[in-house]
């Protein structure tokens, strides 16, 4: 603003920049020839001038201004998204200040000593990240306040990608409700599949065969590993290693494509399902699996060096946005998230699904919480789903990949063309549905995020009554604030990144 | 996993926090899950005899890490005055599910720091997890296929 002073046409622009319509032409014009040529450029001084100058406009246009006001300010209410968004420093209580206030989460009593409570409005600055940021892995848009380069209050505004799965759940039956519920955690489908098909299987009360518990085991074994891939990638990226990225993307298509031999799709799978799944395994299914192993384990030596012995991504990443295993268990932070605060918590070890119990792998816990353990963490855990994903290849049992349960699987294609009643029975599987009896449930398991969890209500129809999904990144998204109090903007990029969020699970 | 391992504790209104912080105290540290289920189409569904069914009910899922139990605490919330305390206080994790409930389903939290909508715009109307609020659909308008020419 100061350059405009000394620039004689710099006053014209400030001008015609804040008058925001043609009928104010008139008296703003001989504004500008009244004012000095100093405050000619600066157009909060021209305002004061205008508001002065009101008495001497005629009533008409006065009525006028008025109108034209209401409807600014109606505009204004119409459009803003008032109190989701993080509200000034004035407006905010002092004990709402301790607890973080504004905050999607807050940090827990006790915690609260280092607050600034002192810093006032005028010294702080409101910005806004997101929707649309690169670094924000989809469509979540952070607010902060900032103290020069510090961040003291944040306040994650998420919904953005809000499609309504849980209200679309209740719509579709058991059979077509793995459709829905693999478009949530898209990075993970397989898993979100998973713990849709093990609450309705536990509500059905089905048994499984082994065969199917095995390859469900196997493919959520290897999501975590393109999951972790895929993380590895754009945390990279957020970081400035665009070699990661693309090292990451290249590694993780090993395994999609392996899921698009298997399941037909790259993403979206519908693959798991109430009573099994769907196909079994294709034939050389062993060497492929074998090679996709045999590959990310070396490359994961490769990324080793890229990364964790590289000066500036351990600088950036050290002593970064750390959580402590208290506010972590406080704040039901679950997944990578808790283990790399300290807490031992995986639920495939703590409260085992599937035969997780017969497999051995260890759980990767960090030390410090700060942003490198929640790396070191994730990366960790490729190597022991590697591990899995080979004793589940040694142990594959043979036999049947689905129940053979009438009321739930259908009848194999084969059959279709020469039963009449095979074809009846299809048809009313897939159109119909099938019945599942009155109850509700709550299941769990170990998403590459946390933990996932599904409580299913039914009320004895064909679809379910109430279908609720407990998203790990929504709850792990709270950790945001605390995480970030304190520290710079620029490590900011770097801790959202750590959080892992998916935007498709928060918003659902 | 699930049956077997899991508890379901039914409560009422007035008991509700006083039996949570209880469990908070036996070594429930987490709370993994809020939600709220609308039995609007479901008016004489099996409970307990001594519970009352009304038209909504809240779901709370806590997690004890040291013990490696869950217990689920379900309480019943009457359509005239969806009104529940807040767990903030006791859990401050269940801040964003609390707001989840609050604008998917129209419970309120007593208590709440900051109960605003999370997932719906700020202007939406109703709440659309309710069994009254009907499934959207976009209107689509099936053409004459074109012809070869």
């Amino acid at each position: 603003m100061s350059d405009w002073t000394d620039d004689p046409t710099g006053g014209d622009m400030g001008e015609a920049t804040s008058t925001p319509t043609g009928e104010r032409d008139g008296p703003s014009g001989k504004e500008g020839l009244t004012l000095p040529s100093e405050v000619v450029g600066e157009p909060e001084a021209k305002q004061a001038q205008a508001h002065e100058l009101e008495p001497d406009m005629s009533q008409e246009e006065e009525a006028e201004r008025a109108e034209e006001e209401a409807i600014e300010k109606a505009l204004v209410a119409e459009t803003s998204e008032g109190d989701q968004e993080l509200s000034p420093r004035s407006a905010t209580p002092k004990v709402e200040l301790f607890k973080e206030a504004g905050a999607t989460l807050r940090i827990p009593e006790g915690s609260d000593s280092d607050i600034d409570v002192e810093v006032s409005d005028d010294q702080t600055m409101i910005i806004n990240m997101g929707p649309q940021h690169p670094s924000t892995h989809g469509v979540l848009r952070i607010m902060m306040e900032l103290d020069g380069e510090t961040v003291l209050r944040t306040k994650p505004v998420v919904g953005y990608l809000h499609t309504g799965m849980e209200k679309t759940g209740e719509e579709l039956t058991y059979v077509q409700g793995a459709t829905n519920v693999t478009r949530m955690d898209y990075l993970s489908p397989l898993n979100n599949e998973l713990v849709f098909s093990l609450a309705t299987e536990e509500l059905l009360g089905i048994e499984l065969p082994e065969r199917a518990v095995w390859i469900r085991m196997l493919l959520s074994e290897l999501n975590r590993m393109s999951s972790h891939l895929m993380w590895l990638a754009t945390n990279g990226m957020d970081l400035g290693s665009t070699s990661m990225m693309i090292y990451g993307f290249r590694e993780r298509e090993l395994v999609l494509g392996f899921f698009e031999k298997t399941t037909g799709l790259r993403m979206n799978h519908n693959f798991i399902r109430p009573g099994g799944v769907a196909a079994d395994l294709p034939d050389g299914w062993e060497e492929d699996v074998e090679l996709i192993c045999d590959t990310i384990e070396a490359s994961l030596l490769e990324y080793e060096e890229l990364l964790t012995g590289q000066p500036i991504f351990r600088g950036r990443t050290e002593g970064i946005g750390i959580l402590d295993p208290d506010t972590a268990v406080a704040l039901s932070v679950t997944g990578p998230m808790l283990r790399a605060s300290g807490v031992p918590w995986d639920l495939r070890r703590a409260m085992p699904y599937l035969h997780y119990d017969q497999v051995d792998f260890d759980v990767i816990v960090g030390t410090y919480g700060d942003t490198f353990d929640r790396y070191a963490v994730r990366f960790n855990e490729i190597r022991e789903s590697i591990k899995i994903v080979r004793q589940v290849v040694e142990r594959m049992p043979a036999g049947d990949y689905r129940a053979q349960d009438k009321k739930v699987t259908p009848p194999p294609r084969a059959r279709i063309d020469e039963s009449m009643e095979a074809l009846i029975h299809h048809f009313k599987v897939f159109t119909e549905g099938f019945r599942v009896p009155e109850g509700e449930t709550y299941v769990a398991i170990e998403s590459p995020r946390g933990e996932l969890g599904c409580y299913m209500v039914s009320d004895g129809s064909n679809k379910p009554l109430r279908m609720h999904i407990r998203a790990p990144s929504f709850v792990n998204l709270q950790s945001l604030p605390v995480l970030l109090r304190g520290g710079l903007v620029a490590d900011a990029i770097a801790v959202i990144s750590s959080v892992d969020p998916v935007m498709g699970e928060v918003d659902r | 996993m699930g049956s077997d391992l899991a508890e379901v504790v039914h409560v009422g209104r007035d008991d509700y926090l006083a039996t949570v912080a209880s469990y908070k105290a036996s070594g429930f540290e987490m709370c993994a899950d809020l939600c709220a289920v609308d039995y609007m189409t479901q008016p004489n569904r099996p409970l307990p005899v001594d519970v009352t069914p009304e038209r909504f009910e809240v779901v709370v899922n806590l997690l004890s890490l040291s013990q490696h139990r869950r217990v689920r605490i379900r309480v019943q919330v009457p359509e005239r005055d969806p009104v529940l305390p807040s767990l903030f206080e006791l859990y401050p994790g269940s801040e964003a599910m609390e707001r989840e409930a609050f604008d998917l389903m129209g419970i309120s939290f007593e208590g709440h720091p900051d109960l605003t909508r999370i997932l719906m715009p700020e202007d939406w109307e109703g709440h659309p997890l309710r069994k009254d609020y009907a499934v959207g659909r976009v209107p689509v308008q099936f053409k004459e296929a074109p012809g070869p020419r």
